[in-house]
């Protein structure tokens, strides 16, 4: 046994995207065991190892987590990205409940019916622009500092970085408006343990394709 | 202005109802501002007040919060309400985590159309009795203790105690098979603040029926 975290889920982002990305920007190494079939899911169910039936599953100190905020939270307080006091904690968390709703329109873009596809892309570009990005753009331009929060490093910018660049994948002039986050996505690219996650070889996933879409439908029978 | 958190949202239960339940069982008063009409939800919006454009928001401690999980959070951590380390604060978000998958399946059930409504309650129940419920019994089993996590009161025995509550109200006797959670929907149900918020005349709201879901429909364009 390594002690290092070890990440149960499919061989593609999903909900376990941001739990790679925030282990990955602490510098934390991890493991991770891909599920291809549904018997592996079904043993794993067995087995009695997911609380609630469901991946993400992350071991981790010990414990068998689930459910993907609670296992985001433990990381980020455990690796001292999660703020200096409560209400530092409170700013991170509503910037990623934001950002969170965000990917989720993403998330379920894949398995979104054809002919609502255009819709739905035009939903996510909507409210990239309108909603989310300003409210950001407006926090780094009044603080002028490079961090969202508290002038250090959080899971907040790890959330935001990740999804700019999820945004982008699918409407890449997004940033157009945005100088600050054009900015904070150079800044937060170049951060040493973030820059290596971005490279090839890295445990970051790529978009989703019709074989991961294929997949995820086969095991947990959407 | 008096101090007290101050609630920004619809006459109903909706996603502030956990909010409600947090702050009363922590003893703490607070008011509520009610959106009515499109127009209230527009003038919250157009003052600037709602970061991401959506109710719920609270008004605590100078901050405007909103993103549900972001309010509860800091509520939980204020008062005490979240363990006494990282470890039971993890225990507690993946239980929160459940809970609140469950109580959002009931949550939406009459926007349902009348169609699936039927399949929909019949889902919840299931997943009640077979995902959920299991969990929280085991736990009590396990540590025999009165509370879930860390032989305390905390956030993840008031969100279990509003799930029941709410589960029973789409099936009376949805408890019948599991022993310890009816023991502990009386114990818990006792504790003062608790049984002063059960009481007529708390800032408790009752079961969404036809005529709320009517209002949030116009107010929200759903």
């Amino acid at each position: 046994m390594s002690g290092k975290p070890r990440l149960t889920y499919c061989n593609g982002r999903g909900r376990m995207e941001p739990i790679r990305w925030l282990l990955a920007a602490a510098g934390v190494e991890f493991e991770e065991i891909f599920l291809e079939t549904r018997e592996q899911y079904e043993k794993l169910i067995k087995d009695g190892v997911l609380m609630f039936q469901q991946v993400p599953l992350v071991e981790i100190d010990g414990m068998k987590m689930v459910q993907t905020r609670a296992i985001l939270s433990y990381i980020a307080g455990k690796y001292n990205l999660y703020g200096k006091d409560l209400k530092e904690r409170a700013l991170i968390d509503m910037y990623v409940e934001g950002i969170t709703d965000l990917m989720q329109m993403i998330l379920m873009f894949p398995f979104s019916p054809p002919e609502a596809k255009e819709k739905n892309l035009d939903s996510i570009k909507e409210r990239a622009t309108n909603r989310y990005f300003p409210v950001f753009e407006k926090v780094l331009k009044q603080h002028g500092q490079d961090f969202l929060v508290g002038n250090k490093f959080s899971w907040a910018d790890v959330q935001l970085i990740e999804a700019i660049l999820a945004v982008e994948e699918k409407i890449p002039a997004v940033l157009s408006g945005f100088p600050q986050l054009q900015a904070f996505k150079i800044r937060m690219s170049n951060m040493p343990t973030i820059k290596k996650f971005l490279q090839p070889g890295s445990p970051r996933k790529p978009p989703p394709d019709e074989n991961y879409r294929e997949t995820v439908l086969k095991i947990f029978r959407k | 202005m008096s101090g007290k958190p101050k609630l920004h949202y619809t006459n109903g239960r909706g996603k502030m109802e956990s909010i409600r339940w947090l702050l009363a069982a922590a003893g703490v008063e607070f008011e509520e501002e009610f959106i009515e009409t499109k127009e209230d939800l527009e003038k919250l919006r157009n003052d600037g007040v709602l970061m991401f454009q959506q109710v719920p928001m609270v008004e605590i401690d100078g901050m405007k919060m909103v993103q549900t999980r972001a309010i509860l959070s800091y509520i939980a951590a204020k008062y005490n309400l979240y363990g006494k380390d990282l470890k039971e604060r993890a225990w507690i978000d993946m239980y929160v985590e459940g809970t609140t998958d469950l109580m959002g399946m009931m949550m939406y059930l009459p926007f349902q159309p009348a169609d699936t409504k039927e399949k929909n309650l019949a889902l919840i129940i299931e997943r009640a009795t077979t995902r959920y419920f299991p969990v929280y019994e085991k736990a009590l089993k396990d540590h025999g203790h009165d509370y879930l996590v860390g032989n305390k009161l905390s956030w993840a025995d008031i969100h279990l105690l509003e799930a029941i509550l709410m589960a029973e109200e789409c099936k009376p006797d949805i408890l019948s098979a599991f022993p310890l959670l009816q023991a502990f929907k009386g114990r818990t149900s006792n504790i003062p603040t608790i049984k002063k918020f059960l009481q007529p005349g708390s800032q408790r709201k009752p079961p969404t029926d036809e005529k709320f879901v009517a209002i949030v429909r116009k107010i929200f364009n759903i």
